[in-house]
């Protein structure tokens, strides 16, 4: 039999039939569902007359519009609470499972999906939502999609696709101490561009990867959708099974350990072809802000502002030009004396425990910097409530962050969580488009512990040279 | 879905690489729960300014390309958010078919349930093209059966699509609706693999 990747042994055991013109009729395992794209799906189905084929393998949660602070029950903004009740009465004429707002496992959809152990190798997942890349930390073929194809999902339990392409990305070396998975996902897209990876499968793998946990995984991999690449991907080794381990919806025990053993025969065969390579040297590595309007606009923390006299092409000149236009940057500039307003901490990228340890290890002792607003927006409930029993909520307020309830919050400004015109905020989020977290916004993306070191020193700084007081 | 053969329409250009889905259609527009009716949030930031007056410094205000169906503009367009709502935004001003040097992939499928054909061709054809707009050349014709996009003074670059998408246009396919002929199929196939189709509770 032909050497296989990963991505070629998950995609094979999910064909079904063979679509039309060459393309596949692809079985879908899990579908994550939330209130911003699913609404016109069930009312495609309603119109149609068709039912929910597996309500039973869909799952639903609120999250883009949803308050963060207050009482969120109540909410006050009227297009947002009609779509929330969309959701709601959806879910409960088709049988699926929705984890509310009052739910102790409600949470941003690509944080809940893995804690609750609903995220499994091996399986196909898809959900209404770029960052659905996030499950393939586990050995998962998971992507996002659009309406209509959320309503193809809810219908038949299918896709029609064609097969994408392979991208391995190995990241050898140790990662330097200072420097996280945000760092290598942020230098990856640097190297080869926001559509580096267009219509590519990637599968992350080398030392640097194995190393890392599967909080910092799922970082890594909830970006690829920033390099252009339709999924990413990590084989599942002895980290996923004790992540998994314990896990509400995951098997236990015996199920478990047996399942661990056809889970790890997923991993690419050692001659596996893949149809690009991408090398990286992850000890090469440091920490990395974003200067302008896309993921791939970044630099070292030790860098500069570009000169747009520099770029490769007029239109890479005439992209920069625009993009320091937009960000009210002078090229040249020094990163760590670029100045913030604001600072986030959360969204899909970057808030699970580990980040919110991480970035309270960077505060403790410390206050935030005169003028600037900070936050920090758990992932979900229960990361929250884990984090409370940490007594990390207090290590945030005490140094004046303000602590919220879960949801994608400012990542995207959905809710009322937004910066103003102008303002320049440290965003452990994943895009930096114009707009992208309030009108007039401007945002540099960074890893949790860049991000709360930020709010201390009131601009970037290097996190290598931090001095830690605990 | 609507059905896509041939296309003749004015082009418009908007000459900037990795147009993202925030800026075809900005979040505050997300929140309504209907299919229709996007038109007049299709680049909103962009397209109007604070006090809501068309942003005169924005092409697709320019008066040259008022009523334009075919968007021509950088690679990478559609990148970022699966939103499908910017699909609907394009369809709804009136946009039929997008020519770029290339395309987001999530956005590209949406494109093709929408009855939208994008065109990617290569960098002298757009080249060409831009050259053609300065000159004021604005209607182009594109067809889909011959994969072919052409236009006054003997323009006509040949174009590449997945022949599945191609079907899909061309026959303004139901896609549920073929899947689900597959009925037998899939529960064959939920019957071979149930153990693992059924998540333990």
């Amino acid at each position: 039999m032909r050497a296989r990747t990963l991505f070629d042994k998950i995609w094979d055991r999910h064909v079904v039939a063979d679509g039309p013109e060459g393309s596949k009729i692809l079985y879908i395992d899990l579908h994550l569902v939330h209130e911003v794209t699913s609404p016109q799906a069930f009312e495609g189905l309603r119109l149609a007359k068709r039912r929910v084929r597996r309500p039973d393998l869909t799952f639903a949660t609120l999250d883009h519009n949803i308050p963060t602070n207050g009482n969120r029950l109540a909410i006050d903004d009227d297009l947002s609470r009609k779509q929330v009740e969309a959701l709601r009465q959806n879910c409960r004429q088709t049988g699926i499972r929705l984890f509310d707002l009052e739910s102790p496992h409600q949470g941003i959809v690509h944080v809940m999906g893995p804690e609750l152990g609903l995220t499994q190798p091996g399986m196909t997942i898809v959900c209404g939502d770029s960052h659905t890349s996030t499950h393939g930390a586990f050995g998962a073929l998971a992507f996002g999609i659009g309406t209509s194809e959320v309503e193809h999902v809810l219908a038949t339990q299918c896709l029609v696709q064609k097969k994408p392409k392979s991208m391995l990305v190995r990241f050898s070396g140790e990662l330097p101490a200072g420097v996280t998975s945000k760092d290598m996902i942020l230098g990856m897209i640097a190297q080869i561009g926001t559509d580096g990876a267009s219509g590519h499968v990637i599968e992350y793998a080398g030392a640097a990867v194995r190393g890392l946990s599967m909080e910092a995984r799922m970082t890594i991999c909830n970006m690829s959708i920033e390099a252009g690449a339709r999924a990413g991907m990590i084989a599942p080794d002895q980290t996923t099974m004790d992540y998994l381990s314990g896990r509400h919806f995951a098997p236990q025990g015996k199920i478990l350990s047996k399942a661990g053993t056809q889970w790890k025969a997923l991993a690419s065969d050692p001659s596996a072809r893949f149809d690009s390579t991408v090398e990286i040297d992850a000890g090469g590595l440091a920490p990395y802000v974003t200067w302008g309007t896309s993921p791939a606009m970044a630099a070292p923390v030790t860098g500069e502002v570009p000169d747009p006299d520099h770029g490769a092409s007029d239109s890479e000149r005439g992209s920069i030009l625009r993009a320091l236009e937009y960000m009210d940057l002078r090229p040249h500039t020094r990163i760590e004396d670029i100045p913030v307003d604001r600072v986030f901490i959360g969204s899909c990228t970057n808030a699970r425990l580990e980040d919110i340890r991480a970035a309270a290890r960077v505060i403790k002792g410390y206050k935030v910097a005169n003028r600037i607003h900070a936050m920090v927006v758990p992932g979900s409930q229960q990361v929250k409530s884990a984090a409370e029993r940490e007594g990390l909520d207090r290590i945030f307020t005490e140094a004046g962050f303000e602590w919220r309830e879960s949801g994608c919050s400012m990542c995207l400004g959905m809710n009322a969580d937004r910066l103003q015109p102008g303002e320049r905020c440290a965003s452990t989020s994943n895009r930096n488009f114009e707009g992208r977290q309030g009108a007039g916004g401007r945002t540099h993306l960074v890893s949790p512990a860049m991000a709360a070191a930020a709010a201390v020193a009131g601009h970037f700084v290097d996190i290598r040279r931090w001095h830690y007081k605990d | 879905m609507q059905k896509f053969t041939t296309h003749t329409g004015i082009t418009a250009l908007l000459d900037r690489d990795n147009v993202d889905t925030d800026q075809i259609i900005p979040k505050q527009f997300l929140k309504r729960t209907e299919r229709t009716g996007y038109g007049e949030c299709l680049f909103y930031d962009w397209r109007f300014e604070n006090n809501g007056r068309p942003n005169p410094m924005f092409p697709l205000n320019a008066p040259q390309y008022a009523g334009a169906s075919i968007l021509l503009t950088g690679r990478n367009f559609g990148c970022g958010s699966s939103r499908e709502h910017a699909v609907w935004a394009l369809r709804d001003y009136g946009f039929r078919v997008v020519i770029a040097p290339s395309f987001a992939d999530i956005f590209a499928n949406n494109c093709v349930k929408n009855g939208i054909l994008t065109v990617p061709l290569r960098r002298s054809e757009i080249a060409a093209l831009k050259a053609r707009d300065e000159s004021g050349y604005f209607h182009l014709t594109v067809d889909l059966e011959k994969c072919q996009v052409s236009g006054h003074g003997g323009f006509l670059a040949s174009f590449e699509i997945e022949p599945f998408r191609r079907a899909a246009l061309l026959e303004g396919l139901d896609e549920i609706g073929m899947t689900l002929k597959h009925e037998a199929d899939i529960t064959e196939y939920e019957r071979r693999h149930g153990e693992r189709t059924s998540p333990s509770t």
